[in-house]
């Protein structure tokens, strides 16, 4: 469901926008890597392709039925950046053309069902995946698990931005448990229709799924009635140092906008209690609560000790936290890196991209699957 | 792709706020909704007189009134959850009608109502009075980057072609006798889903060859330029500062 104006109040709203842009931008670059020049018609069409599959209706029983959410099969076939775009447009213009979801809330949409769903739905496709021994099979068990964490996530991150800015004073535990109770159940249905849907794509093109590429075999040639290997495609190297100095561009725009929002934005924050520390209050189980181990801590409370101006000392810690998350952050972003960068020096053509699967070995066995859809 | 990409919200009509260059309004509607969001819900007055400065405008672009109440059903699923919010929420409670609701709930029921309608009714104006082309050239305008701007014309240029090919696909289905009726069907719908994906793929990879063929380098050409003169963005800007007045007058009021 589109969360409507006037459900998250004006300074959360203002910054689930900032994190959406951020994402949009972000996702912009990647998609132009992803499809190149083709990017503008090709994920035109593919997120007119789910707003249409929003619509197909699947018949649960007794009369009830689901639709699509769209966002992890969107993933997984094309990309987590192009994923993003798309469902980002589809949620604009339904906000804008059909009123579903409110303006200001666009943010908050963007950010739940856009970024969340995509980006957890890919990052468990993509784990399991490298666990999974690669084949049809465990492409489609992937995909499962992906949509079935994704949905829920979704709700998840719903209920945290609930927590920090609903305008409205339910317990914080009921939102929780209804929204990701709902959302458990939808999910399953979600992952059922993404792995089908994966499945049906795999069958019949399966270049196109950009989550299994990996499965592409290499190419053979037949030279004389004997496969050999073709030759490698020629890598593209020389455009890695022109993106590592866009990339530093980014980081530090994305690190002062949040320091910004830290620092300052915290000053209008709520000085109340959030709504779980709320409840605790309101129901009295707080009473026997011991002090939390990190209680003395510099930084409790999100204020830093001996600094008397509550909002002063609350935009102060906001700024030191987010300085030890991205150190923390770069941290492991540079081991993995560096460990992708020792072992990645033999990984062959991992893609060959379209229009080459005639030679495959991996040609499609199942065409005749798809066909009576197809006899329209 | 030969009819008009009229939208369903789209009423054809010459009024001064059909006029209006699109980007002025989407600015005035978003000014607009920012506003309503950030009026404090105690002052009630005030909501009142947002809903008559939309009725104001809806009367100006000639929009009749059981069009636009009829285009704010949208809105049904989530006043039934508003409505359940008095029930669930925390706090004092008190008596109507001989039921225990909870005061904080009735607030936030009523903030989530009148705020909701209110932005509801304003996008509706705007899709009512605002073509889709124009929309997107206001997109434009207001500096969306351009890549997105292209990407969300596509998916309304074909959105139709693609929920078209999906309803020959149902005609197919069930022409042979299909019927879904519960999970076990599932199978055929999904393999519909994959197969309308594939379609819908490959469509945009000719698009792309026959853009290309024609001299497409990554930008589209703007052939209309809209501009906005001075009196426009007066005339546009009228809604959202009245608005900011009434909320100002309610903040200090309340």
């Amino acid at each position: 469901m589109h969360v409507p104006d006037g459900f998250i109040n004006a300074p959360v709203s203002v910054a689930a926008g900032a994190v959406a842009v951020g994402a949009v931008a972000v996702s912009l670059r990647g998609a132009r890597r992803e499809l190149d020049e083709r990017t503008a018609p090709l994920a035109g069409l593919v997120a007119a392709f789910i707003f249409a599959v929003q619509m197909l209706n699947f018949p649960v029983a007794a009369g009830t039925s689901g639709h699509l959410l769209g966002g992890a099969l969107a993933a997984i076939l094309v990309g987590p950046y192009t994923a993003v775009l798309c469902v980002s447009v589809v949620l604009l213009m339904q906000g804008l053309l059909f009123a579903d979801g409110g303006l200001t809330a666009l943010g908050v949409n963007i950010t739940v069902m856009a970024c969340v769903t995509t980006v957890v739905a890919y990052a468990i496709f993509r784990g399991l995946a490298k666990v999974l021994p690669a084949g049809r099979r465990s492409v489609t068990a992937a995909a499962f698990t992906a949509a079935l964490v994704s949905v829920p996530a979704a709700a998840a991150a719903f209920t945290l931005i609930y927590a920090i800015g609903g305008t409205t004073d339910v317990s914080l535990g009921k939102v929780a448990t209804a929204m990701i109770g709902v959302h458990v159940l939808i999910g399953i249905g979600e992952a059922a229709i993404t792995a089908l849907t994966v499945g049906a794509v795999i069958a019949v093109r399966p270049d196109l799924v950009h989550g299994a590429r990996g499965l592409t075999a290499p190419l053979k040639l037949r030279v004389g009635g004997e496969l050999i290997d073709a030759p490698a495609a020629p890598a593209a190297a020389p455009a890695s140092a022109a993106s590592a100095t866009s990339h530093r561009k980014l980081w530090a725009a994305g690190l002062v906008t949040s320091l910004v929002l830290a620092g300052f934005v915290s000053f209008y924050a709520s000085t109340n209690p959030d709504g779980l520390e709320k409840v605790a209050h309101d129901k009295g189980f707080d009473k026997g609560e011991k002090e939390h181990d990190a209680a003395d801590s510099p930084l409790a409370d999100y204020g830093v000790k001996d600094i008397t101006n509550t909002r002063l000392s609350g935009g102060l810690a906001g700024i030191i936290g987010v300085g030890v998350t991205v150190v923390a952050g770069s941290a492991v972003f540079w081991a993995v890196r560096r460990r992708r960068a020792t072992d990645g020096t033999d990984t062959g053509p991992a893609s060959t991209g379209a229009g080459v699967t005639a030679t495959a070995p991996a040609t499609p066995a199942a065409t005749p699957a798809a066909k009576p859809a197809e006899n329209a | 792709m030969g009819a008009g990409h009229a939208h369903r919200l789209y009423r054809q009509g010459h009024s001064p706020v059909h006029a209006l260059p699109p980007h002025t309004k989407l600015t005035a509607v978003f000014c607009f909704v920012v506003v309503v969001v950030s009026t404090p819900r105690e002052a009630m007055w005030a909501f009142a007189a947002y809903a008559l400065l939309l009725a104001s405008v809806a009367y100006a672009a000639h929009v009749p009134p059981l069009f636009w109440l009829k285009r704010l059903l949208i809105e049904v699923p989530f006043v039934a959850f508003a409505l359940l919010l008095p029930f669930v929420a925390e706090g004092e409670r008190t008596e109507v009608l001989g039921m225990s609701l909870s005061v904080h709930g009735l607030w936030g029921a009523w903030n989530v109502l009148a705020k909701g309608t209110l932005g509801v009714a304003a996008s509706v104006l705007l899709a009512a009075t605002t073509d889709l082309r124009e929309l997107l050239l206001g997109l434009q305008r207001l500096k969306l980057p351009p890549l997105l701007v292209q990407i969300a014309s596509f998916m309304i240029r074909y959105g139709d072609v693609v929920t078209d090919e999906m309803r020959r696909m149902k005609i197919a289905r069930e022409s042979r006798g299909f019927e879904a009726r519960g999970v076990r069907q599932w199978g055929v719908l999904a393999k519909s889903a994959g197969a309308l994906f594939i379609r819908s793929y490959e469509r945009g990879e000719r698009v792309h060859l026959a853009m290309v063929s024609r001299g497409y380098a990554g930008s589209m050409p703007v052939i209309d330029e809209a501009t906005a003169t001075r009196a426009q963005w007066t005339y546009a800007l009228t809604l959202p500062l009245t608005a900011l007045a009434v909320c100002l007058l309610g903040w200090t009021l309340s």
